[in-house]
């Protein structure tokens, strides 16, 4: 776990999830002391079954969701890197969830705004339990100059990425 | 309100179309816990004035989905599955892994309760609060693969009509049924994901004669509220490092066990249980693992096992197949036990067993059944529609499984499950079959044999359970150790998966229950009073029966014939279950749970758990 106070960034490996959800359980607890999928900032698709992946923030180089907020509720953490919810601002009008390109940002499922993985402060507790049980889907690493953006994509394209590579040709037709 | 309950059940109709809360009382939910014990207080509560006279194929029956209070909490979540059984007529406690019974709970529900039948195919949508009966028709005939795809994609359209701001919507969870269980093959599952089954009890039949195809949940609450979540949080660390420390089985789940169980044990059914070894190297786990397995852990919510692959056969004839790993259960009753000693043809079959939506230990036995029947000349192959049903040959088992599917031909007897099936065809004979039909009260045996006595399964394990041939609910004494079916009524009453019990230190279920609820609740008393209670019920409703066979414990409370004859090969040669040992075992576990020198439930002990109206309806029996 890095101590360092330089930005982090969580690679992903996405074919090696498990479905195993202990990063949305262990997510929602940090952030809402209940074990609460819906309303945990990583969330675990499955639309094809076998292809499941965590789908969560990738803190893109240009922040669009931080630039299309009509109310400047979202900012960035100069120490972590992370795009922070000011939840008393948000209106939930949904413009961030338009602008991000992988449709990441949800609402909260019972309170009027938008929820954001925020890293943790640094110490994203999704990352420590997929790596206690060894699957290594989530490692920290230092925040480069990498295309990020690569990494936000809707769940639609990741799933059909996902099932090309794990079954071929007729993994279009689990669509 | 007890804690760790949403505190109330969906209760669906669908011969009025309606849709309806409702609760239970406190002392129920403390009495009977969730999932399996509930379900037996529901069925008997509500059935079992007239339980011999429901046809479990009709209207009348009810169907429940039920989850428990440590369902979501406890690592690996599942949901239970129940009804009056079409293939024993009992209550069977049927469980199945997956998102569904968290999601349940997420929506604020701890079970739903499905009554009547409908005219037309439907599936029942719930989001939160919002339930739905909707039009199925376009999925009904539809494979598994097809179904999951169809509805999560109609889900997710329906979730972003309704909620457009939302985000993406996550797929809702889902139990559904395929072709052979809108067929009402009694060997039907309900399934979930692709591959996971309720498989006992025949549930799958159950759902397709009330023509519900499918129910998709979306909850967007969190679970339940814990008395005690510093606690919960503790033990799930328990758990946890307890699995994590079995590398074995975690890579391999129970997937070393094809080869193992035979070559080791010697308790493996191979050829319809006319032997119980093998030693064949082509069906080694490492086989699997390195040509047919392209995702090594596969998980259920919060499951730190990951016990389940996902395999594609990747070369030859039967290319393209996709299923689960398949696990020991299926390699066995879908391999040796065919004759099928490889990886690909032993995928290919769980894959096509898996589209239909039929159970492949209750589906593998039957189809045992048949080729040893074929082997001996007593079905031709013009009784079985032109099928040559030769030991090892896949294609031919896939043709026979499509024909079960569709219950057409002699499809349509196999589909009756092993027992009924024996009798039909014996009667067509005029011959008695019962002695190859490998089976307990009307549920194929799992594929643990018991003569070589190397494997878990005791010599009354099947033939005194309450769920009659299930591997995962034997019978065994002492009734407080970890191999009684008091325990596994636990499991299945909590709702969460028993994989992730093995290992742990005995009392951690016992306090994840305290922690969850804010009860007390002991081993002692589990054994003592609730647990017993279940299986009470469940021996009641078993012995009472259906319209179409009833059980005499006299002559049922048995192993099946096979199990008697020696063991022809391996290192057990020769070795048998001994019939007086057999008596014996059987006389002191009836003395343990109460039960008459006929095995039947005595007065004492029912009034003494309280259960008057079971003391009564059994009066007939005695």
């Amino acid at each position: 776990m890095s101590t360092k106070k330089e930005p982090i960034w969580i690679a992903r490996n996405l074919s090696k999830c498990s479905g195993c959800r202990k990063c949305e359980i262990s997510c929602s607890l940090f952030h809402e002391n209940r074990v609460w999928p819906e309303a945990s900032r990583i969330r675990v698709f499955m639309l094809v079954p076998g292809a499941e992946f965590p789908h969560f923030c990738a803190q893109c180089e240009d922040y669009p969701c931080v630039q299309a907020c009509p109310v400047k509720a979202l900012s960035t953490s100069k120490k972590t890197g992370a795009v922070l919810v000011k939840t008393k601002a948000c209106i939930a009008c949904g413009k961030c969830v338009e602008a991000c390109p992988g449709r990441i940002p949800h609402m909260h499922p019972t309170k009027n705004h938008i929820v954001i993985c925020d890293l943790c402060k640094g110490n994203p507790r999704c990352v420590k339990v997929c790596q206690e049980g060894g699957w290594n889907v989530l490692t920290i690493v230092p925040r480069k100059a990498q295309p990020y953006k690569l990494y936000a994509r809707t769940p639609e394209e990741t799933t059909r990425d996902l099932v090309a590579k794990m079954y071929g040709e007729q993994g279009e037709e689990y669509l | 309100m007890i804690l760790g309950y949403a505190g109330k059940f969906l209760e669906v109709d669908l011969s009025k179309g309606s849709i309806k809360e409702i609760k239970f009382d406190d002392n129920v939910l403390k009495g009977y816990v969730g999932g399996r014990g509930l379900a037996a207080r529901i069925l008997w509560d509500r059935l079992g004035s007239k339980w011999e006279k429901i046809d479990p194929l009709g209207s009348e029956n009810i169907l429940l989905f039920l989850t428990g209070p440590l369902t979501g909490y406890f690592p690996g979540g599942r949901i239970c599955v129940s009804g009056k059984s079409p293939q024993s007529n009992g209550v069977v406690g049927s469980t199945v892994g997956g998102e569904f019974g968290v999601e349940l709970r997420c929506a604020g529900y701890d079970g739903v309760i499905v009554a009547g039948e409908s005219e037309k195919p439907v599936y029942l949508s719930v989001k939160d609060s919002d339930a739905e009966i909707r039009d199925a028709s376009h999925v009904w005939g539809k494979d598994a693969k097809q179904t999951v795809a169809t509805l999560t994609k109609e889900s997710r359209e329906l979730l972003k009509k309704l909620y457009p701001k939302y985000g993406e919507w996550k797929e809702p969870a889902m139990l559904y049924v395929g072709p052979a269980g809108e067929n009402k093959v009694r060997t039907a599952v309900v399934a979930a994901k692709w591959s996971h089954a309720a498989g006992y009890g025949g549930y799958g039949a159950v759902m397709g004669s009330k023509k519900l195809k499918a129910v998709a949940v979306k909850g967007t609450g969190p679970l339940p509220e814990a008395a005690d979540l510093k606690k919960v949080k503790r033990l799930i660390r328990v758990v946890d490092d307890n699995a994590y420390d079995s590398e074995l089985w975690r890579r391999w789940g129970t997937g070393a066990g094809g080869y193992e169980v035979g070559a080791k044990t010697s308790s493996e059914p191979v050829r319809n249980w006319q032997d119980e070894w093998h030693d064949e190297r082509s069906f080694g786990v490492d086989q699997f693992e390195n040509r047919v397995w392209i995702k090594h852990y596969w998980s259920d919510f919060g499951c730190p096992t990951c016990c389940l692959k996902i395999a594609v056969v990747k070369t030859g004839e039967f290319k393209g197949a996709i299923t689960d790993n398949p696990d020991y259960e299926l390699q066995a009753y879908l391999g040796p036990n065919l004759g099928i000693f490889t990886p690909e043809e032993n995928v290919f079959l769980a894959s096509l067993i898996d589209d239909l939506g039929l159970c492949g230990i209750q589906t593998g036995n039957v189809m045992g059944f048949a080729a040893e029947l074929f082997q001996r000349g007593i079905l031709t192959k013009k009784d079985l529609d032109g099928i040559e049903l030769k030991w090892g040959d896949a294609s031919a088992f896939a043709a026979l499984t499509r024909k079960i599917a569709f219950r057409e031909g002699v499809g349509d007897l196999l589909a009756e499950g092993t027992y009924r099936a024996a009798l039909k065809i014996g009667k067509m004979k005029n011959m008695d079959l019962l002695p190859y039909a490998v089976q307990s009260k009307g549920i194929s045996i799992g594929a643990h044999g018991i003569r070589s006595g190397k494997d878990y399964p005791e010599i009354i394990s099947y033939a005194c359970s309450v769920q009659c041939g299930d591997h995962t609910s034997t019978a065994g004494l002492p009734l407080d150790g970890s191999g009684s079916e008091l325990m596994e009524i636990f499991n299945d009453s909590g709702v969460y998966c028993n994989f992730n019990s093995f290992g742990i230190p005995r009392n951690v279920r016992f306090d994840f229950y305290e922690a969850v609820t804010g009860l007390e609740l002991t081993r002692e008393e589990w054994c003592k009073t609730k647990a017993l209670r279940v299986l009470q019920l469940q021996r009641a409703t078993l012995l009472l029966g259906g319209p179409d066979m009833q059980w005499n414990p006299k002559i049922h409370d048995d192993n099946p014939p096979r199990f008697y004859e020696p063991l022809p090969s391996g290192p057990y040669k020769g070795k048998t279950t001994d019939r007086a040992a057999v008596e014996e075992y059987k006389n002191r576990y009836y003395e343990a749970v109460g039960w008459d020198e006929n095995g039947i439930p005595k007065s004492e002990t029912l009034r003494k758990l309280g259960l008057y109206d079971v003391d009564k309806a059994l009066e007939k029996l005695r």
